[in-house]
């Protein structure tokens, strides 16, 4: 899933200086489920700007909504009846949903309330870890499942590099190696000699160096 | 194939070579190299120059080479993937070359958090295996990287091609292997991390050895003179992937200036007497670091002067 952490309230607040009618717009798919802006999140920061702002004296008023997906035209259509009333849009969603209610509402001041992290996995309650960088030509297949571009904070393919110690990177103790990873995992499944030859440079067209990425699907394209 | 390099002829003439290396200022200061190298002349085959070292940014190492180039040493341009693409490292390989720069040794390079600028975004576009196999095959075909258009070069570079080697990282058993691809993918020589764990260099060597690596490529076994217990401590517990042993550690423990950094230059010479009579084992490289100073004594204490 997208994972995503809400910016600090400081930040939101200063973003919002003058606004008085604030439409805040959650997402209820990636967002919802790392608990960063679904309804429960976008309820939470309503409150807390609303409470600030009686504090300070100042009149705000906030329309709270959340849609299944931010990221397509048809579930932002239940926003566009409203959004005329308000000064601004502010967006919990990652920045697709952002820059799709931008493209949508281009007479709005649209507004992020969250940094997208990352594509990631929960490994635990309450712990996210990124696993994939959407580099548009997967390779886990050679590499026992462990990811090489995402998981190495040198991204190497041919590793591990010479700062892997007692299983961890050198970048952050708290971090398995991912070369380690991968080594145990072939040497497992009994195919380290996968790794017996040098994987060649890697064509990066296909990741974001190649400009922005587009897919299409003839199949789907109404005529 | 062979190149204009000093140091591939002392290590084919079978002598034990001697390399160091010298750590570009972080400033314009050009005479600082200079200096270095001048105590380094008479005592090394070859002198590295570090590609900004710890991620701190410092003067190119190509300028540093050119510098030492134009007194007289043998430079060893090192290059790391973390700064720059494909495109500006072949760039640069062509440079160099045509700089008279012969010696090039192909690393990661450290990763840029560890630096003065840790908001940097890093390249990574190729890793240090296949940076080695690039210099290769600019060298010796004339290709640069999946070239589209198929182009050979008319005068390619002629460069003695290198790379590192760490046998105290983790996992183990795997770093002979990953020897065994960076030969595989054009490594002429190598010239591993500071060695304080002889023992665990040896089992090394050993598989080494076993695989007949030691055969295809020329192996310098890297030291470094400790100055004091702290330093010692400090590079057992902070800097991964380095091993020193507790018992080097209680050779320093209690030593104050001088009589510690004279016991770290004993240490590091014993080290050295003990890679030469080790089968397999080329030369040393000897890495002072800040301590440029130090490695005249040390190459004379090691009985390795005069240079061939």
């Amino acid at each position: 899933m997208i994972v995503g952490e809400r910016k600090p309230y400081e930040e939101i607040k200063s973003m919002l200086e003058g606004s008085r009618k604030i439409l805040l717009a959650g997402c209820g798919t990636c967002v919802k489920v790392c608990f960063t802006g679904g309804d429960k999140e976008v309820a939470l920061l309503a409150s807390q700007l609303r409470l600030s702002a009686k504090k300070d004296k100042r009149n705000i008023h906030i329309m709270e909504m959340t849609v299944e997906r931010q990221c397509e035209n048809e579930f932002i259509e239940e926003i566009a009846p409203y959004v005329d009333a308000y000064d601004v849009i502010m967006s919990m969603a990652c920045g697709a949903g952002v820059q799709m209610l931008a493209q949508r509402f281009p007479e709005k001041i649209v507004l992020p309330a969250v940094n997208t992290t990352f594509l990631g996995l929960l490994e635990k309650t309450g712990f996210f870890v990124e696993n994939c960088q959407g580099c548009g030509n997967c390779v886990l297949g050679d590499y026992g499942g462990v990811c090489p571009v995402t998981r190495c904070a040198k991204s190497i393919f041919n590793g591990p590099c010479g700062g892997s110690q007692n299983g961890m990177c050198e970048v952050d103790p708290q971090t398995p190696c991912a070369w380690e990873l991968i080594i145990s995992r072939l040497r497992a499944l009994g195919q380290l000699e996968r790794l017996s030859k040098t994987t060649p440079p890697k064509d990066w067209s296909s990741a974001r160096d190649g400009g922005q990425r587009k897919l299409t699907r003839e199949e789907q394209i109404l005529s | 194939m062979n190149t204009q390099s000093n140091l591939e002829r002392v290590l084919e003439s079978g002598a034990f070579a001697v390399t160091s290396e010298c750590g570009p200022p972080r400033s314009a200061a050009g005479d600082v190299i200079l200096r270095k190298g001048l105590m380094l002349k008479h005592c090394t085959d070859a002198v590295n120059v570090t590609d900004n070292q710890t991620a701190i940014v410092r003067m190119s190492s190509l300028a540093s080479c050119v510098l030492l180039k134009s007194i007289g040493i043998d430079p060893v341009l090192q290059m790391v993937c973390r700064d720059r693409n494909r495109i500006a490292l072949q760039s640069d390989i062509l440079g160099a070359a045509a700089l008279g720069i012969d010696n090039l040794l192909c690393l990661s390079g450290d990763h840029q958090s560890f630096g003065n600028q840790p908001g940097a975004k890093n390249v990574y576009d190729i890793d240090s295996m296949q940076l080695l196999a690039c210099a290769r095959d600019m060298c010796e075909n004339g290709r640069f990287i999946s070239d589209l258009g198929e182009y050979e070069m008319d005068t390619p570079p002629s460069m003695f091609i290198g790379a590192a080697a760490n046998p105290f990282a983790d996992p183990s058993d795997y770093r002979v292997l990953r020897l065994a691809k960076k030969v595989n993918s054009g490594a002429r020589f190598i010239q591993t991390q500071c060695i304080f764990n002889l023992k665990k260099f040896g089992r090394w060597m050993k598989d080494v050895r076993a695989m007949g690596l030691h055969e295809q490529v020329y192996i310098l076994g890297g030291v470094t003179p400790l100055k004091s217990a702290g330093m010692a401590r400090y590079m057992r517990d902070k800097v991964a992937g380095m091993d020193v042993p507790d018992s080097v550690i209680r050779r320093m423990e209690g030593l104050k200036g001088e009589a510690a950094r004279e016991m770290g230059i004993k240490i590091c010479v014993e080290t050295i007497k003990k890679l030469k009579k080790m089968e397999g084992v080329s030369g040393v490289h000897i890495m002072a670091i800040e301590w440029e100073d130090a490695v005249p004594q040390i190459v004379e204490m090691a009985e390795l002067l005069p240079r061939p």
